[in-house]
């Protein structure tokens, strides 16, 4: 007995299964467009230059975030020093979010992107949306 | 004697740490390993089989053998067209992932520490000669892919081996892929036979079988006499003269046993249980000398000598015009029936019809097709439908366990039917431990035609985790019999359990079961059918137990 | 030996993509490389379980490990020797999600050498089961940097998996568990000494690339950030054939994607095939119904029978003699 239809049906079904993101992209045709940031206040004097330099802070970011916390939370160390002498509040929401104001067109363009869901908003508040009035 | 030959000590030196040697390079010293093979097949067991004799008169040890030129040509033919015709052969080549979880499950593995009896190493034996044949990775990269050339070494070691293997399917059980060693060994048996390698005593009995019926070579007239000296036996036993249909056209139900049965002691006393039982119900049923083997020593050779054997039980019961055919007692025979008798042999079977109790009506609806049952099935159902009368007490001078035989248990899944077959005739009935029993049985060792004197030392080693189970329970519950189905195990259960547990003998459920049979018109049972004394029956037994009160019970 | 060239074969993969990278060899291992080995993983298995299919199953060979169908009274085990096809899919599904026959393994031992005892040994069921459970997820994982946008499904995926919430980035359960398996894995064939015994190259070296896949995945995510808004760039590119190289990506990712490109491509060729192989093993995907209804095999070969007229002739005055009933006076 060589039962050829359920090998083939199953073959097939893994075939579906296993191309999932060629036809799911095919579907959606969203593939392949990087997201667009706003990187809101590039432009603006005194806020043009990150802490970190750019590349370091697109791989790093979260590192640096989670650091600040414990330092400010366990030390009372408030205040962050660039390389070129800088200081800064150890802060997400004054800090970072000062010059990035846009968290929907800035965070979330790339965390959406990835499918990466940060969990600094449980606790965190967007001072944009809290002026905005929303919750 | 085993125990003359063979120290305990000796045999219980086991390492089952393999040395750090890699395996592919080894050479069997066939006579340094002498109690470990079984002696070449006799020409003329070859002959009447018309298989490739060119091999003449040869044996293992023998420094040459004498192949035929092309035996490679020959090896890999055959395996192709094998390859061609099983997809578990390409399978169980291909997916193996050497987990290793089948090791330790072989009885012989066990028994001997040779870690070629690791069921995935013996399977690795052909794998490395399919791999350098058909994988272009083995080609090239040869040893280091566990690819290896077929040489007359390698041939050598696939006879030591595949004889080495009992087809009883414990590893499969436990292997995750469900990779059956006894399939590979059945085709590998399949090639060694195309170059002429084949052992005597699968051949010989497997040409007697094909010209007298069965294995033994009796002929009918000895069939009969053997019967009829049962019949007188059980006649001085219970003083009935039972009827003995034999060749009978006419009969509802075609009866097949296997032959060890009516010729082979502790057998014997299945035959006079089976009679007894027949007797009392009145079954309508022949016995034949044509078919008058049950076992089937092909599935030890090749598939088509399976075949070729089984076709007498469908044109046996179609020429005496029965209904349908009850087996006996009997191990590989079931695997036979129940997995290969009706594909194989399906062509042959007219006229027959769905099995039907005639005594309680019952339908055998698992068998409707097969049209054979077992008479485990069949004495259960009985049992249950209060159609016989049974003493248990009978038996109190049995504490039995049951061993499950390889092939019931794994091939059909017999396995409650036996027990309850066995609690309705004992009350001293004992288990053995869990993961030496059902579907994880070990093997009596000497199954799949191993099971001659020259091969001793491995059956005896093969059959050390079921003696030492049976050991178990004879120091824990003081257990004195151990029951089976299966005519091998009756045949080398004996001095198995002699060497390793003295003082355990070896019977049949449908020995316990003639015991306990309450027949009508019979006279006063003080004798079992071994016409030894029943505990509590006669006189003597009976001072002795009321002498030593609650205690001869547990002895 | 055997360990000792499959980390040769592994070093080596290692210094190719590590100096393709380098050189900016970026378009044969971001392109050219991924298309082949999907190209061959795909081809290959199809090509493999054909071969398969093409070959009968002569004989229906379940192994029961259970309680067969029988009288009406006596219950069966469907799962264990199943009767019907929902059993057989009920035992299947055990066999591939829950690896039901490695539960089973036990440990034989020789005591006071005398005395055979078998122990439960589920350590290496425990470890199968940990490093398949844990591959499914991380690949399943994965194919948010294969498609646009992330389906939710996989957003549930990694938010269970990263249930504990420990660390920055969130630490995957999968990822621990599948460095543990593997490394049991590892060790235990090269310390066991029958699992020494019976390895291969063809054993070491899986386990040997699918740990450096782990390991440089591991790297990527914790100690060592790569970009992976580009790297997704690249992995939708891919998929949606329009394939993009970003610029600037650490070749670590390449190192990681040139190993699971290897491991695919490698995957029809090797014992690997087991994926698909143990849903066509007879002794598992079949019904314990043989008495039941026939089996037929499509090569039945017609073989030489002994038939009884050749008997009766042979055996014809024996017979006679001892009054047994004849065909032929």
């Amino acid at each position: 007995m060589f039962d050829g239809g359920k090998i083939i049906t199953g073959l097939i079904i893994f075939l579906i299964i296993i191309t999932f993101p060629v036809w799911y992209n095919a579907v959606n045709g969203q593939a392949g467009e990087r997201p667009e940031i706003e990187i809101a206040t590039k432009d603006t004097p005194g806020k043009n230059e990150c802490v970190l330099p750019a590349d370091v802070m697109r791989t790093d970011h979260m590192d640096l975030v989670m650091q600040w916390r414990d330092e400010v939370v366990r030390h009372d160390d408030r205040t962050f020093k660039t390389e070129n002498g800088r200081e800064f509040t150890k802060s997400l929401t004054h800090t970072c979010l000062d010059c990035h104001s846009n968290k929907d067109a800035f965070c979330d363009q790339c965390h959406n992107y990835v499918g990466v869901d940060p969990y600094c908003w449980d606790c965190h508040i967007v001072p944009q949306d809290f002026e905005k009035g929303v919750k | 004697m085993a125990e003359d030959k063979y120290k305990q000590e000796d045999l219980l030196k086991i390492e089952y740490c393999p040395p750090r040697k890699d395996w592919m390079d080894s050479k069997i010293d066939f006579e340094a390993k002498k109690g470990n093979w079984c002696y070449s097949a006799v020409p003329a067991a070859m002959e009447y089989l018309d298989l490739n004799t060119e091999m003449g008169k040869w044996q293992p040890h023998d420094k040459d053998w004498p192949l035929p030129d092309n035996w490679k040509e020959i090896i890999f033919e055959g395996l192709h067209d094998r390859l061609k015709k099983f997809r578990t052969l390409q399978i169980f080549m291909d997916i193996c992932v050497r987990c290793g979880a089948c090791a330790d499950k072989c009885h012989f593995f066990i028994g001997s520490g040779d870690p070629k009896n690791m069921p995935v190493v013996r399977a690795e034996l052909l794998r490395s000669v399919y791999r350098k044949e058909y994988t272009t990775a083995g080609k090239l990269l040869g040893k280091m892919v566990g690819a290896r050339e077929l040489t007359v070494d390698v041939l050598k070691e696939w006879f030591y081996y595949f004889f080495q293997c009992t087809e009883c399917r414990r590893c499969s059980v436990f292997c995750p892929y469900g990779i059956d060693t006894a399939e590979i060994t059945i085709i590998v048996r399949e090639l060694l036979d195309l170059v002429g390698m084949n052992i005597d005593w699968i051949t010989t009995p497997a040409s007697n079988c094909f010209r007298t019926g069965n294995h033994l070579g009796i002929q009918p007239h000895g069939v009969l006499d053997s019967l009829e000296f049962a019949q007188e036996e059980l006649e001085d036993i219970t003083g009935l003269k039972i009827d003995l249909p034999v060749n009978r056209k006419g009969a509802e139900i075609l009866f097949i046993a296997p032959s060890a049965d009516y010729f082979a002691n502790p057998h014997y006393f299945t035959l006079l249980g089976y009679l007894a039982l027949f007797h009392e119900i009145g079954l309508d049923y022949t016995w034949s000398t044509f078919a008058s083997e049950g076992g089937n020593f092909g599935l030890f050779h090749s598939h088509d000598m399976i075949k070729r054997l089984n076709a007498k039980m469908y044109m046996e019961a179609d020429r005496l015009g029965v209904k349908w055919i009850l087996g006996g007692e009997c191990g590989h025979m079931w695997r036979v029936i129940h997995q290969y008798m009706h594909t194989m042999n399906g062509e042959r079977q007219n006229g027959l019809e769905e099995p039907v109790s005639p005594i309680t009506g019952t339908k055998f609806e698992n068998a409707k097709a097969t049209k054979m049952v077992h008479i485990a099935e069949f004495t259960a159902d009985l049992i249950k439908n209060n159609k016989i009368k049974l003493d248990p007490s009978r038996n109190d001078h049995i504490i039995p366990t049951y061993h499950d035989s390889c092939n019931p248990a794994r091939a059909m899944g017999l396995i409650e039917e036996p027990r309850y077959i066995i609690n309705a005739v004992s009350n001293n009935f004992h288990e053995m431990p869990e993961n030496t029993i059902r579907e994880q049985t070990f093997c009596c060792g000497s199954g799949a035609g191993l099971g001659t004197d020259e091969n001793m030392e491995m059956r005896l080693r093969g059959g050390l985790p079921r003696a030492n189970a049976v050991k178990y329970v004879n120091e824990k519950h003081g257990v004195n019999q151990l029951l089976c189905m299966c005519a091998i195990d009756k045949a080398t259960l004996p001095p198995l359990l002699e060497y390793w547990v003295p003082g355990v003998e070896v019977a049949g459920i449908h020995e316990l079961v003639g015991n306990a049979l309450i027949m009508e018109g019979a006279k006063e049972r003080t004798v079992d059918l071994r016409e030894e004394p029943m505990l509590g029956f006669d006189e003597e037994s009976e001072k002795v137990s009321a002498a030593t009160g609650e205690d001869t019970e547990n002895v | 030996m055997k360990v000792g060239i499959s980390l040769v074969v592994i070093v080596l993969l290692t210094a190719i993509a590590l100096v393709g990278a380098g050189v900016g060899l970026n378009f044969v291992f971001g392109v050219i490389i991924p298309y082949a080995a999907i190209a061959i993983f795909l081809i290959g298995v199809v090509y493999r379980v054909l071969k398969w299919a093409k070959a009968p199953v002569p004989f229906r060979i379940p192994t029961t490990s259970g309680q067969q169908k029988s009288l009406d009274w006596i219950k069966n085990d469907n799962l264990e020797s199943p009767h019907n096809t929902l059993g057989v899919i009920g035992r299947m599904l055990l066999e591939v999600l829950f690896f039901r026959s490695l539960f089973r393994n036990t440990k034989t031992e020789l005591k006071d050498n005398s005395k055979l005892v078998y122990g439960s040994s589920k350590w290496l069921w425990a470890g199968g089961m940990a490093f398949h459970w844990s591959f499914l997820i991380i690949f399943l994982r994965h194919f948010k940097y294969f498609v646009q946008p992330t389906p939710k499904w996989v957003m549930l995926l990694q938010d269970v998996d990263s249930f504990f919430q420990i660390g920055l980035p969130i630490v995957y359960i999968t990822d621990f568990l599948i460095l543990a398996a593997l490394t049991f894995l590892f060790l235990r064939r090269v310390m066991d000494s029958r699992l020494r015994y019976m390895s291969l190259l063809n054993d070491y070296f899986p386990l040997l690339l699918i740990i450096g896949i782990a390991t440089t995945g591991v790297l990527m995510r914790y100690f060592i950030k790569v970009d992976i808004i580009s790297i997704k760039e690249l992995g939708t590119g891919l998929l949606s054939f329009h394939p993009i190289l970003p610029e600037g990506v650490n070749p670590l990712f390449y190192l990681h994607f040139f190993y699971v490109c290897t491991l695919i491509a490698y995957f029809p060729f090797s014992k690997l095939m087991h994926m698909g192989g143990v849903f066509l093993s007879p002794t598992r995907n079949l019904a314990n119904n043989n008495r039941a209804k026939r089996h037929i095999n499509p090569w039945n070969p017609e073989v030489k029978v002994h038939t009884y007229q050749e008997y009766e002739e042979e055996f014809h005055d024996v017979m006679k003699a001892a009054g047994l009933p004849l065909d032929k006076e």
